[in-house]
């Protein structure tokens, strides 16, 4: 995987995190107004970034479209990736 | 159900070869405290939690946890991945090593292959809760062990991330239990 991927890829699992933080904080305070529009900023902008990096190098999970040949069983797989960069 | 995102939660580096190390780690992939036990456990009590804030907290953080044992299971992976069998033979890894070659597998650090004993599902959502609650700070201890015996930097700042999520979900259940105690009340004085 090249920087440029592992960058990229970097900058989704860092949106993601923020979801998954925000999502777990509205679970219990449903009500609270300002986390919601958090989360939904973070949720946009994640579908954003994924499908710019979907396009480029794949996809991230077998319900999304694919080039020819599929591309899904691609490597390098999460637990092949040596994260130098960050 | 679930479906796979082909990614990390946390993106692991790992810059040693260190078997030892790998066979400590591996308390939290199938240990009492460890990331399986935590997944399958709040899982497993999602069924009969009477508030929907509960079954929320219960479904997002056993899928986080399943998460986590992903980050184990790498860690433990790249820490044996390029060690020959001679780095092996002499530390703690080798008896995995007989049974299981370089492949992570559900036991403990001692050995003792994971058992849904680690866990209880009780139908009370405040005995369940405790239990959660409770399990979390075990997690953040056995954490904070392992951060001491890591001397791998790469290994060291995964650990640190994992036992952050413990205290996390540690409050998130414990206002989990008050939504749910505070509903019992309502009901009891009706």
């Amino acid at each position: 995987m090249d920087r440029e991927q592992m960058d990229s890829l970097v900058e989704l699992m860092e949106t993601s995190f923020v979801i998954t933080e925000t999502a777990l904080y509205l679970d219990t305070h449903p009500n609270d107004e300002r986390a919601l529009q958090l989360h939904n900023t973070y949720s946009q902008r994640y579908s954003e970034l994924k499908s710019i990096y979907q396009a480029k190098y794949g996809p991230l999970k077998n319900t999304e479209m694919s080039r020819y040949p599929w591309g899904y069983i691609d490597g390098p797989w999460p637990w092949e990736i040596n994260f130098t960069n960050f | 159900m679930w479906i796979y995102e082909k990614k990390l939660q946390y993106p692991v580096r790992v810059d040693t070869t260190n078997p030892t190390l790998a066979a400590m780690i591996i308390e939290q992939f199938g240990g009492p405290d460890g990331e399986l036990s935590a997944g399958i456990r709040y899982l497993t009590q999602r069924w009969t939690m009477p508030t929907n804030q509960a079954k929320a907290v219960l479904t997002d953080i056993g899928t986080e946890e399943l998460a986590h044992w992903e980050i184990i299971g790498t860690l433990v992976w790249r820490l044996v991945k390029d060690a020959p069998v001679d780095k092996i033979k002499g530390t703690p890894f080798e008896a995995h090593y007989v049974n299981h070659g370089k492949s992570p597998f559900p036991h403990n650090a001692a050995g003792a292959n994971w058992t849904a004993s680690y866990i209880q599902s009780k139908a009370d959502p405040v005995a369940d809760l405790h239990e959660d609650m409770a399990a979390e700070e075990k997690a953040r201890s056995t954490y904070e062990y392992l951060i001491r015996v890591s001397d791998d930097p790469g290994v060291t700042d995964a650990l640190r991330f994992l036992r952050q999520r413990e205290i996390v979900h540690f409050q998130r259940f414990g206002e989990a239990l008050r939504i749910v105690q505070e509903d019992m009340d309502c009901r009891k004085y009706y």
